[in-house]
């Protein structure tokens, strides 16, 4: 250990000349950008730097945007053929294609996320939704929900800050193709990319008000939630807040979908193949500077490998490059804001106080912006709050069993059940530990894998209901039996 | 008329395949529409309830693991015992409710034939709502419906035989283990329908029936963190936000159904997907 790579990399920036920031924003409601009356800066928080003024979203910014998004519904969308709706979609698709780069640099610089993510994950997933839902616009009545189903009508959306426009994506495509508007809210934090996806929307000449993006933070998205004009609620974000909308919405008629949070476990069996599963450790807690929901945040391992696991982690995560995520080698890039790096240090200082035992891979953070080094806390006990609790961030708890019983039941000891890993070289054990395991996705020698095709969401406290595939559909259509 | 005293039947409650009294020694008296006495059955608590939850999550692993065809042949197996004591069940839902033998031989018909009908979901809803989803990679990656856990149903209150199967069958053949809260005024059937799952094969905890008051016992299941879902389509309308309110805490899947169909028994089943990798 503590022995340095002999290579270093040159920087490899990426340039932000292609993305145009404008000084201050607005809303995007029938159609159109109308100025916001209230602001607050976004910033970059690589570096801490302002990037723009963004509208808090009031009570006659919400009203506006429902009555733009009821009046698409009656009067344009709901009348249009699936068919024609469809080729709307495609045009999106096509469109985010065309301005990928754009789009990835805009990622980055608001969010925080390396580039190399943005551009070969966030960017062209957002674009596969689209390209996925459009076909499925003129297709509805084989969506096994009989032969006639019907959209809500309005949908109020609210989204996280971990993957803004990906998360835009998987909310606004199947809406669209099912035949619903929406008022779309994206995070506080992470304006930018939803704003110039409203400008894509213009570009693809989609009918005025069938999409409406208000900017604010949590009042805002009340508003949405509370609003008597909105048939379908759909958010992303955490369990406490996801509890809170389901309270609100449980004496209304509206319909609801939650992806909430996770403490997803990595279990890591003494027949896994070494290597690969210490990549697929990496990949699943270090993704996104484990600002995922479904990350593999608890690494669960057999006994008998830990050792050996745990020297390899180790020696791996001391080569993750952290630092200015515009620079294309960098594999960790900045948290996301102030306020949730101030709840990672306080978690992880739990940690230390509650006894589990902290290493951080040795590497210089930058002197501004929000940064946290790689780290991983062993001696975790199941009591521990960093083995219950999402910290949302770069930090892995790690817990051992003897039997691969004692793993699974380790594993599922969480009031969430979002996703979870399997690693073992032998077909029986995988489909056995997937049978066992109570996540809605499970990852088998692989680890935070997404696809337009392939139903996302949780069991118990993460959530409502399922987003991607055909599964994903049926939560914008009305048909199902029960209500 | 013989002047025989005929044995009547003390009815009692179901858990984990027992016939225990309530723990809470209370009773309450159930007559007929003309207001003739006709039993006292128990009027359960919160114990019970627990009780019930207990067996109920004890049972689940059990009953998910056994193969769909065991599953169908089990529910199968409810409905042949069913069908061999329809004359008890009708003489019941007349005593009770007081409708016509006809009125009351199809509901007990119907209940078999949903039965059945149910029975046969068990190996085929996963073909159904299942997928294999061509994912954009070398990647096998599929979706299936499995068991959400422990499900608690208020059955309505008539018709109290069929409902009671509606409340039953769809969450069990689905991999879920049941606490049914019977009809209030009519709990004959589901007390004896107790004694049709008694000899059916069925394993103790599968399904666990209680009887007493909706306003008491339907708060205590929407706030217990141990029920995953809830049935509530024997609560009036009213009731509805009050229960979906209380159930957040666990974010408990709550539904009402107005119809026996497949959905019925997907809205108590998850949708997990299951990716890896294809290669050398």
């Amino acid at each position: 250990m503590g022995e340095k790579l002999s290579f270093e990399y040159a920087p490899a920036p990426e340039s932000r000349a292609l993305v145009s920031i404008k000084p201050k924003y607005g809303h995007f409601i029938g159609g159109k950008f109308v100025a916001g009356s209230k602001h607050f800066p976004t910033i970059n928080p690589a570096t801490e730097e302002v990037l723009s003024q963004i509208a808090r979203g009031g009570k006659s910014d919400v009203d506006a945007a429902v009555k733009a998004a009821r009046k698409a519904y009656t009067t344009t969308w709901s009348k249009m053929s699936g068919k024609e709706r469809g080729k709307y979609l495609f045009r999106i698709a096509r469109i985010m294609q065309e301005r990928s780069r754009e789009f990835a640099v805009l990622e980055t610089l608001d969010n925080g996320k390396p580039i190399r993510e943005s551009r070969d994950v966030d960017v062209p997933l957002s674009a596969a939704h689209f390209f996925y839902h459009a076909g499925w616009a003129d297709k509805l009545e084989y969506a096994g929900l009989g032969t006639t189903p019907k959209a809500h009508g309005v949908a109020g959306q609210i989204i996280p800050w971990n993957f803004p426009l990906l998360m835009l994506a998987w909310k606004v495509a199947p809406a669209l193709a099912a035949g619903n508007t929406v008022v779309l809210k994206p995070a506080e934090t992470t304006s930018l990319t939803a704003l110039l996806f409203a400008e894509v929307c213009q570009q693809a000449e989609l009918p005025a008000g069938v999409v409406n993006i208000v900017t604010g933070d949590g009042s805002t998205g009340a508003l949405i939630v509370n609003h008597p004009g909105i048939d379908k609620i759909a958010f992303t974000g955490s369990t406490e807040v996801g509890k809170i909308i389901a309270r609100a919405v449980a004496p209304t008629n509206k319909s609801v979908t939650l992806e909430l949070g996770g403490k997803a476990a990595n279990i890591i069996f003494e027949d896994a193949a070494i290597d690969e599963s210490v990549e697929g450790i990496v990949n699943g807690i270090f993704f996104n500077q484990g600002h995922v929901c479904c990350a593999g945040s608890r690494l669960i391992l057999q006994e008998s490998i830990a050792d050996e696991v745990l020297e390899k982690l180790k020696n791996r995560m001391a080569k993750i490059r952290v630092g200015d995520p515009m620079d294309k080698n960098t594999d960790l890039g900045a948290i996301n804001s102030k306020e949730q790096l101030l709840k990672i240090r306080e978690l992880t200082a739990a940690g230390d106080s509650e006894g589990a035992e902290r290493w951080s891979a040795p590497c210089d953070l930058p002197g501004k912006g929000f940064w946290f080094a790689p780290t991983i806390f062993t001696g975790v006990t199941q009591a521990h709050r960093i083995a219950r609790e999402e910290i949302f961030g770069p930090v892995l708890s790690v817990l051992t069993f003897r039997t691969p019983q004692e793993g699974i039941d380790k594993a599922n000891n969480t009031p969430f059940g979002l996703s979870a890993g399997i690693w073992s070289e032998k077909g029986s054990k995988v489909l056995w530990a997937s049978q066992q395991l109570r996540a809605g996705v499970i990852w088998a020698n692989t680890f935070n894998k997404f696809d337009p095709t392939s139903p996302f969401g949780g069991y118990k406290e993460s959530g409502w209901g399922r987003e991607g595939g055909r599964h994903g559909l049926s939560a914008y259509l009305k048909g199902v039996s029960h209500e | 008329m013989s002047n025989r005293i005929d044995v009547k039947k003390t009815y009692k409650l179901f858990i984990n395949g027992a016939f225990p009294r309530t723990e809470s020694g209370r009773t309450y008296e159930v007559k007929s529409a003309k207001g003739v006495f006709i039993a006292n059955p128990c009027l359960a608590s919160r114990k019970d309830l627990k009780d019930a939850v207990v067996a109920a999550r004890a049972a689940q692993h059990g009953w998910n693991k056994a193969t769909a065809y065991n599953k169908g042949q089990i529910l199968y197996r409810l409905a042949e015992m069913l069908e061999g004591r329809r004359t008890q069940f009708v003489d019941e839902i007349v005593t009770v409710t007081e409708v016509s033998k006809a009125k009351a031989e199809k509901e007990v018909t119907d209940s078999v034939d949903r039965l059945v009908w149910y029975a046969g979901w068990s190996d085929k809803i996963s073909s159904l709502s299942g997928a294999l989803n061509p994912v954009a990679g070398p990647y096998y990656n599929f979706t299936i419906p499995e068991s959400m856990g422990v499900i608690a149903a208020i059955a309505p209150e008539t018709p109290s035989l069929l409902g009671l199967i509606d409340s039953i069958a769809p969450i069990i053949v689905g991999g879920n283990t049941v606490i049914v809260l019977a009809s209030t005024k009519a709990p004959l059937s589901a007390m004896s329908f107790a004694e049709v799952i008694a000899t059916s094969d069925v394993p103790a905890g599968v399904i666990n029936i209680l009887t007493g008051k909706k306003d008491e016992i339907t708060p205590w299941m929407a706030s217990h963190m141990d029920i995953d879902g809830l049935d509530i389509s024997g609560l009036g309308g009213k009731k509805h936000a009050e229960v979906k309110s209380a159930g957040t805490e666990n974010l408990k899947r709550i539904y009402s159904f107005k119809n026996a169909d497949p959905g019925r028994i997907l809205a108590f089943m998850e949708n997990k997907t299951v990716w890896h990798p294809i290669g050398l």
